[in-house]
């Protein structure tokens, strides 16, 4: 779960971490009263879970009351990467002196979590050399590890003891809250030395978050998302018109991928996860129901214990009780398959014997309807 | 970056031990619904499911498989060096503790949803006693023909000189299939798992086979998220591992910054995307399959240089 900017800053003054004073807004009047509480210039920041806001225009200054309503409905307005932003956070100008980059993230490869910190902030971290990582240790960052990564960063006397704090705080949070990345880019150093982040990404681990009551707040579902999560489905909604569904992550992923080499386009992921019986595909199938631009379903299944047959009478059932009206093209490795066929005739629904022969048949179905 | 740990050592055994290819297992979550089905058709491949772990009910069986309350008590009855965790999410950083504090080897950890911290921790902890971890959200490890701890299909699997690791499960079953039909047995199917966090990466995957007189290639079913497939590209050069090998990676028509499906599925910019695997592949003269189905071409090609 990708916390929005505003939510990430809550957490960081739960820990300490200084922010500018700032205000959430979700309409025009929400907007006039932070302004008034704001006074001007500040900045104008879309709350979005996609990266690249600045580019977008997503983020604008105010310097003075006529600029406010156009800037605000514009940018409340504005998709950035098909998001549309859920508020808008007025934020106090600082006098920024010089800017840092500090972040922890879950390092994949090295199985602990790595502290990246550069001098140069505001930058793309990934873009610059001018950087120092340093893997911390789970039981925690000691002083000497602080003080090591701070003489790489070359920051003035009256900001390294703010830095060490932060640099704490920081790892506190990722632990506690169970992060995977918080970032701060920039941090701004004030001309009295002292630190305020003027950004924030924070991550959070979903599968932790049965411990954590006071994140699940920030939870945000799509309908269908949450009907998906409800039947333990993995669903993904994507632009295209082919709905697939399948049992395993990397099956339905790889069929994607097929389909996508095919010249299809697929509208939607579902993964339902381990068992296949007539109930699961069932409700796989209530979920994409809700989809309009869905011209037709891909059915994808292997596994040694799935019974063919009760798929089938899933996909009968859901036919006639006008869950879907759309065509379905299914490959189901499993027993009873001959019987499964014979179901099928005289439906909407076909069987396949391999993903290549019903991936062909729904790109062809969908190319020429 | 070497590692003395034999896995074929402790799943089946030497030839001179008594127990060869009969290595006793441990089930904890043993009377879950996930746990019962799977401890049954484990049974039925040929695992010997020595024991069974569930907190009070200690003294009953399942299938005629004892069960009792604590790790400590069924692997002093057992001898046991592995354990198969069956647990629901929630409580498997417990179950893992007490494994690895009753002298458990070998950890096949099956529940998803597990929170990164519990891996990280469970990680390092069976590091510390010498011991490994396989997952979590992994489909667990079988040695065709003779053993399996974990919840994957028989079928698809037969015996050979192949071996399968998979960031997937279903996928490690369709393409072990279709190596089966080919002729290409397995010595070893192993699941990595979907987590960002793998107790057994692919790298450490390969070390386990890398001085094996009876494995002679290796097939890799990667998927996108991370940098596992590109640090192993990095490891393949820098040690020169010398048997072929296949890829395959799931994923690549997919969005980014989506989590598809499997909580390590997820393309941050150029961070874990197929691109990048392709081309870290490409370096290390890995050929990289476009669908499952070409995996066993590609593999007989590499087999005949």
């Amino acid at each position: 779960m990708r916390l929005l900017e505003y939510q990430g800053k809550e957490l960081f003054n739960e820990y300490g971490i200084k922010t500018p004073m700032s205000f959430l807004a979700s309409n025009i009047d929400e907007g006039n009263r932070g302004t008034q509480l704001l006074g001007f210039p500040f900045v104008l920041k879309s709350q979005l879970t996609v990266g690249g806001r600045g580019k977008a225009g997503a983020i604008q200054k105010c310097k003075e009351p006529s600029e406010f309503e156009p800037k605000f409905n514009d940018i409340l307005n504005k998709e950035v990467k098909g998001e549309l932003p859920r508020g808008i956070l007025l934020e106090k100008m600082v006098d920024i002196s010089k800017e840092l980059y500090l972040s922890i993230f879950l390092n994949r490869s090295k199985r602990c979590f790595t502290i990246i910190a550069s001098a140069e902030g505001g930058v793309d971290i990934e873009q610059t050399d001018n950087k120092v990582m340093q893997d911390i240790p789970l039981d925690g960052i000691d002083l000497e590890l602080a003080n090591e990564i701070l003489n790489k960063l070359n920051i003035s006397d009256n900001s390294k003891s703010g830095f060490v704090d932060l640099l704490f705080s920081l790892f506190k949070l990722v632990i506690e809250k169970e992060a995977e990345l918080a970032e701060i880019n920039p941090i701004a150093i004030l001309s009295d030395g002292s630190l305020i982040a003027l950004d924030a990404k924070v991550i959070i681990d979903d599968n932790s978050l049965f411990r954590h009551d006071d994140l699940k707040k920030y939870l945000y579902l799509s309908e269908l998302e949450i009907q998906a999560s409800k039947n333990k489905f993995s669903f993904v909604e994507l632009d295209g018109d082919i709905a697939i569904i399948g049992n395993g992550a990397g099956l339905v992923m790889s069929t994607l991928d097929m389909v996508s080499d095919a010249n299809g386009q697929a509208g939607s992921f579902l993964d339902f996860g381990g068992k296949a019986t007539s109930e699961t595909i069932y409700k796989a199938l209530g979920v994409i129901s809700e989809l309009p631009k869905i011209k037709a379903i891909l059915v994808n299944l292997y596994g040694g214990i799935v019974r063919t047959d009760l798929v089938a009478q899933g996909i009968l059932d859901a036919y006639k009780n006008n869950i879907i009206n759309v065509p379905v093209f299914a490959r189901i490795s499993g027993a009873e398959s001959e019987k499964a066929k014979q179901m099928l005739q005289g439906s909407r629904a076909k069987l396949f014997d391999t993903v290549e022969e019903a991936i062909n048949a729904v790109v062809l179905n969908v190319n020429t309807t | 970056m070497t590692s003395q740990f034999d896995i074929f050592k402790i799943l089946v055994g030497s030839p001179s031990d008594k127990d060869f290819g009969n290595k006793p297992v441990i089930i904890q979550g043993i009377t879950g619904s996930f746990g019962s089905t799977h401890t049954k058709l484990m049974k039925s491949y040929g695992t010997n499911i020595a024991a069974g772990v569930t907190p009070g009910k200690g003294g009953s069986k399942f299938d005629n498989v004892p069960i009792y309350n604590t790790m400590q008590e069924a692997v002093q009855s057992t001898g046991s060096l592995i354990s198969g965790i069956f647990v629901p999410a929630p409580f498997f950083y417990d179950a893992a503790k007490e494994a690895l504090d009753s002298g458990i080897k070998l950890i096949v950890a099956i529940p998803e949803h597990v929170p990164v911290l519990d891996s990280i921790k469970v990680f390092e902890y069976a590091k510390k006693q010498g011991a490994k971890m396989i997952g979590p959200n992994t489909p667990g490890v079988i040695v065709p023909e003779v053993m399996k701890v974990g919840i994957m299909p028989a079928q698809p699997f037969t015996k050979g000189n192949t071996v399968v690791f998979s960031r997937s499960g279903t996928l490690m079953y369709e393409v072990s299939s279709y190596l089966s039909e080919y002729g290409f047995g397995q010595r070893l199917g192993l699941g990595i798992g979907g987590d960002p966090i793998n107790g057994t990466n692919l790298i450490d995957s390969f070390e386990l086979i890398r001085d094996r007189d009876d494995v002679d290639s290796v097939v890799v079913v990667g998927e996108i998220g991370g940098d596992a497939e590109e640090q192993l590209s990095d490891y393949i050069i820098k040690t020169n591992f010398s048997k072929p090998v296949v890829a395959y990676i799931a994923g690549r028509s997919a969005p980014k910054e989506k989590r598809m499906g499997h909580a390590g599925a997820i393309v941050y910019g150029n961070y874990g995307s197929a691109e990048s695997k392709i081309n870290n592949y490409s370096k290390a003269n890995v050929p990289v399959a476009k669908s499952p189905r070409e995996i066993p071409l590609l593999l007989k090609e590499q087999l005949k240089k």
